[in-house]
């Protein structure tokens, strides 16, 4: 049996990488990109800690995770049509660009 | 078992080191699909069924188009200009690991993570359907109105201002019209 703690380890490697993403990109999708993983590793924490919890019978994990995706869902629509409306704006989506144009 | 975690987890990780690291941004979501996708399959392993659909379905299919499109629309779909700023590389690379570090530390050394599992859950998806309907449908309710407010707000943000005041423009005069014949 696999334990608990290689899910936490490989949710934690996501999200880190999600970070370091969402830091050094300058493309502003792909930040948005790193934002998202960072909410994927944070989904696997819940699911995983349902499935080890004493009672893995109970809903409330799965709930957690379901409600999570549909805000995780709302964040990315409203979220690109930020980035057009800034590339309509600025002609780009560069991230260093438009802090210098200000 | 645990070959298959070892394989899913080595995809899934590996995706995600490809998609911070891609220069090409449309490779980048390509393997932000692979990504997702073995991210269902670890729910899968983790037996929350319905959840993995549920992120094929939202993630595969919507998140990851929906970044497609905006990648197109913003014809930001050609190569990353060259990140000259190195400074800031390796400090966003350091951040990230100090956060692994602190993660890990406080993983390893804390016993309150150490379970086994103890039986397979029996949640079946018409437990978790009757249990939105009746426990989770004020949240349920909540939600539904969020989405339906982010999609209207998606879409006035998105929509061209100038095209919006060009309408308005050519409609005036017909207004003007129609109060002086009033």
């Amino acid at each position: 049996m696999i334990p608990l703690h290689y899910y936490l380890i490989v949710a934690a490697m996501l999200f880190c990488i999600g970070l370091a993403g969402a830091l050094i990109r300058r493309s502003a999708i792909m930040v948005l990109v790193g934002i998202e993983l960072m909410l994927n590793a944070a989904n696997l924490n819940f699911i995983a800690f349902w499935r080890y919890s004493p009672n893995p019978d109970g809903s409330q994990g799965v709930m957690f995770a379901i409600f999570s995706i549909a805000i995780a869902a709302a964040e990315a629509a409203v979220g690109l049509a930020l980035i057009i409306a800034l590339y309509r704006h600025y002609r780009s989506t560069d991230v260093a660009e438009e802090g210098k144009k200000e | 078992m645990e070959l298959a975690f070892v394989i899913i987890a080595t995809v899934t990780l590996g995706g995600a080191v490809a998609v911070m690291s891609l220069r090409h941004l449309v490779h980048c979501a390509l393997a932000l699909v692979v990504t997702f996708a073995g991210l269902g399959a670890m729910y899968l392993l983790l037996s929350a069924e319905f959840v993995a659909f549920v992120q094929l379905l939202v993630y595969v299919g919507a998140v990851a188009i929906l970044i497609v499109f905006a990648l197109l629309l913003t014809r930001s779909a050609t190569v990353e200009p060259h990140q000259g700023l190195l400074h800031s590389k390796v400090a966003g690379v350091g951040i990230a690991l100090l956060a692994f570090g602190t993660i890990i530390s406080a993983l390893l050394t804390s016993s309150r993570f150490d379970r086994t599992q103890i039986t397979a859950p029996s949640l079946t998806v018409r437990q978790i359907g009757e249990e939105l309907m009746t426990r989770y449908v004020l949240p349920l309710e909540v939600i539904g109105l969020l989405l339906t407010a982010a999609t209207i707000g998606a879409v006035v943000i998105a929509m061209d201002e100038r095209k919006v005041a060009d309408r308005s423009k050519s409609a005036e005069p017909e207004h003007a019209a129609e109060d002086k014949h009033g």
